[in-house]
């Protein structure tokens, strides 16, 4: 289990003293697979760094498995980090050693022997699907296949945490979800906890359980994944789940109209045709706008944006007749429609 | 000028001093210049390592005033000009070598003025390493020492090898100032005869062999830091 227990970090600069992180306290418990999703600049890869104290945190704790991070001597730190290794955006390989050479680097580091170093690595070529890549140097790799040799370095030394920082950013969405699938994987065979570091909304719906949403270096909303995802609290939030406003729609509301989005919960409330109900029952005739479905965490999630026409009186009775159904949650769009 | 240059008299006379001192000639200014390289690299690798990762955020962070220090060091040491600098270290020469003339001599003030040149030679290539690698380093548990012997030196080898070919070459063109004060090599062939007794043909023949010294060192370099360098594999 991880905790991080009211982290500060304050950078000084020559201008004045920045905060990337405010009082963040999270649990992550084994076996997650953990988003820590935020835009650019809201701290989050100051706050991956202060799990392995790539980076001190100025104020607060951060303990795995009880064992606080910060109280380590810097020797102790270099054999802690074994256990919790860490991928990357860049992929960070060394470029002048071949494939296998990077993937014995960890443990020549700490001090295996060779020949049992190379029959590892070997094991590991094998485990992220590139068995033939041995000899290889990383400038022949494509990007997916050097994430791939960045994986199995990091799993050489049988570490319990994995800390994944932008590690799909910098592929084409393919790649990002054979590669995301290669972490699910790793999670369910080897019991490996998982820390993503993300800016993409599809990442953490693809493969996290639980996702904690930074912004400005705090933690504005956590949880699991299909909860934070279908009903979005906080404005940060709202903006990662629903970017552009409202996937990019762009429309002018018409006089006495209101727009509504509705957010339906699991494959029930999704399947019903609870807008065509709506029409007859009490004669409201919504326009619908944009209607999308997808699957968080396993679960569907239907988000529908609706024209109501007829003023306030007869969106407050819309909103009335659709929230009486369950899993179905209405709310008003009103400044970010286009 | 150029009338007198190839008369009968002055093409066999050169001739003549082609075949017997310039063997010996080519020899002294390679073997001074390969040596005053080696042991300025010797010296000066670990200095310009030092200025790397000794800085504030380097992997091995040094007191301020100690690379303060040796930042002053080796830009005084890389002022002064070379020729003033072989007559100031006449008194080292001494006590190393035991004289202060002679091709023997010359390593020394090479290897003094050469040193801090390949330090900051050395301190370009390693600051060419994508600072991101050697977070990935340290994320996984690598010491300091670990850090600069496994991955900011091989990392910059074809670099690395890069300058010290500009080094060579450096150096090679101080070694031929040696004449003046009576070192051996092409350079002093060139002034002794080219300059003191206006043998010019003498004095091109020496120019162009170093020439030809100065090509064989970089075409040998560039072809080594090619080789060296897994990210051109294809």
């Amino acid at each position: 289990m991880i905790e991080i227990k009211n982290l500060t970090k304050t950078f000084k600069g020559a201008d004045g003293s920045f905060e990337a992180l405010k009082n963040v306290s999270l649990t992550i418990n084994d076996g997650d697979i953990y988003g820590i999703i935020g835009m650019s600049g809201a701290g989050k890869s100051t706050l991956v760094r202060c799990i392995n104290m790539l980076e001190r945190p100025t104020e607060g704790k951060v303990l795995i498995d009880g064992v606080d991070m910060g109280a380590l001597s810097e020797k102790e730190l270099r054999s802690v980090r074994r256990n919790v290794t860490m991928i990357f955006q860049g992929f960070n390989l060394l470029m002048q050693r071949t494939c296998l050479g990077n993937i014995m680097f960890p443990l020549e580091l700490a001090g295996v022997k060779r020949a049992e170093a190379k029959k590892r690595a070997l094991e590991l070529l094998d485990t992220v699907g590139l068995p033939d890549k041995a000899e290889a140097y990383p400038a022949q790799l494509s990007g997916g296949q050097q994430q791939r040799i960045a994986i199995a370095r990091a799993l050489a030394t049988d570490p319990k945490v994995l800390l994944c920082d932008e590690a799909t950013s910098a592929l084409d969405p393919k790649t990002t979800h054979s590669i995301l699938e290669l972490i699910r994987d790793i999670n369910r065979k080897l019991g490996i906890t998982v820390i993503i570091i993300t800016h993409q909304m599809s990442v953490v719906e693809e493969i996290c359980n639980h996702v904690a949403i930074l912004d400005n270096g705090t933690v504005v909303e956590e949880g699991d994944v299909a909860t934070v995802f279908s009903t979005p609290k906080s404005k940060a939030a709202k903006r990662l789940v629903f970017p552009d406003g409202n996937d990019g729609l762009v429309y002018t509301p018409k006089e006495d109209e209101h727009i509504l989005r509705v957010v339906f919960h699991g494959s029930e409330a999704a399947s019903a045709p609870l807008i065509t109900q709506m029409a007859l029952d009490i004669s409201i005739t919504p326009n619908i706008l944009s209607a999308s479905t997808r699957t968080i965490g396993g679960k569907v999630f239907g988000n529908m944006l609706l024209g109501i026409p007829g003023g306030e009186e007869s969106l407050r009775l819309a909103v009335d007749y659709l929230e009486r159904v369950d899993d179905v949650i209405t709310e008003e769009v009103t400044s970010d429609v286009k | 000028m150029l009338n007198d240059l190839f008369t009968s008299e002055t093409v066999r006379e050169a001739w003549e001093i082609f075949i017997s001192e310039f063997p010996m000639a080519l020899w002294e200014t390679f073997y001074v210049t390969v040596v005053s390289t080696l042991l300025a690299i010797i010296i000066g690798m670990p200095l310009g390592v030092l200025l790397v990762a000794g800085e504030k955020n380097g992997v091995l962070p040094l007191p301020a005033w100690l690379m303060q220090t040796l930042g002053v060091i080796i830009n005084l040491l890389r002022s002064v000009p070379f020729l003033i600098l072989m007559i100031l270290v006449f008194p080292i020469s001494r006590l190393i070598v035991g004289t202060t003339v002679g091709t023997v001599a010359l390593i020394v003030p090479l290897t003094i003025a050469a040193f801090p040149f390949v330090a900051r030679l050395v301190e370009s290539s390693l600051r060419e390493l994508n600072p991101n690698i050697i977070e990935a380093a340290q994320s996984m548990g690598a010491s300091p020492m670990q850090i600069i012997v496994k991955v900011m030196i091989p990392e910059c080898v074809p670099s690395l090898i890069s300058n010290a070919t500009i080094a060579v070459t450096t150096i090679l063109g101080y070694s031929a100032m040696s004449g003046i004060i009576g070192g051996g090599g092409l350079g002093s062939i060139a002034i002794n005869y080219g300059y003191y007794r206006y043998k010019t043909l003498i004095m091109i023949l020496a120019v162009i062999l170093l020439i030809l010294l100065v090509q064989l060192f970089q075409t040998l370099g560039t072809k080594l830091t090619v080789k060296c360098d897994k990210r051109l594999k294809k």
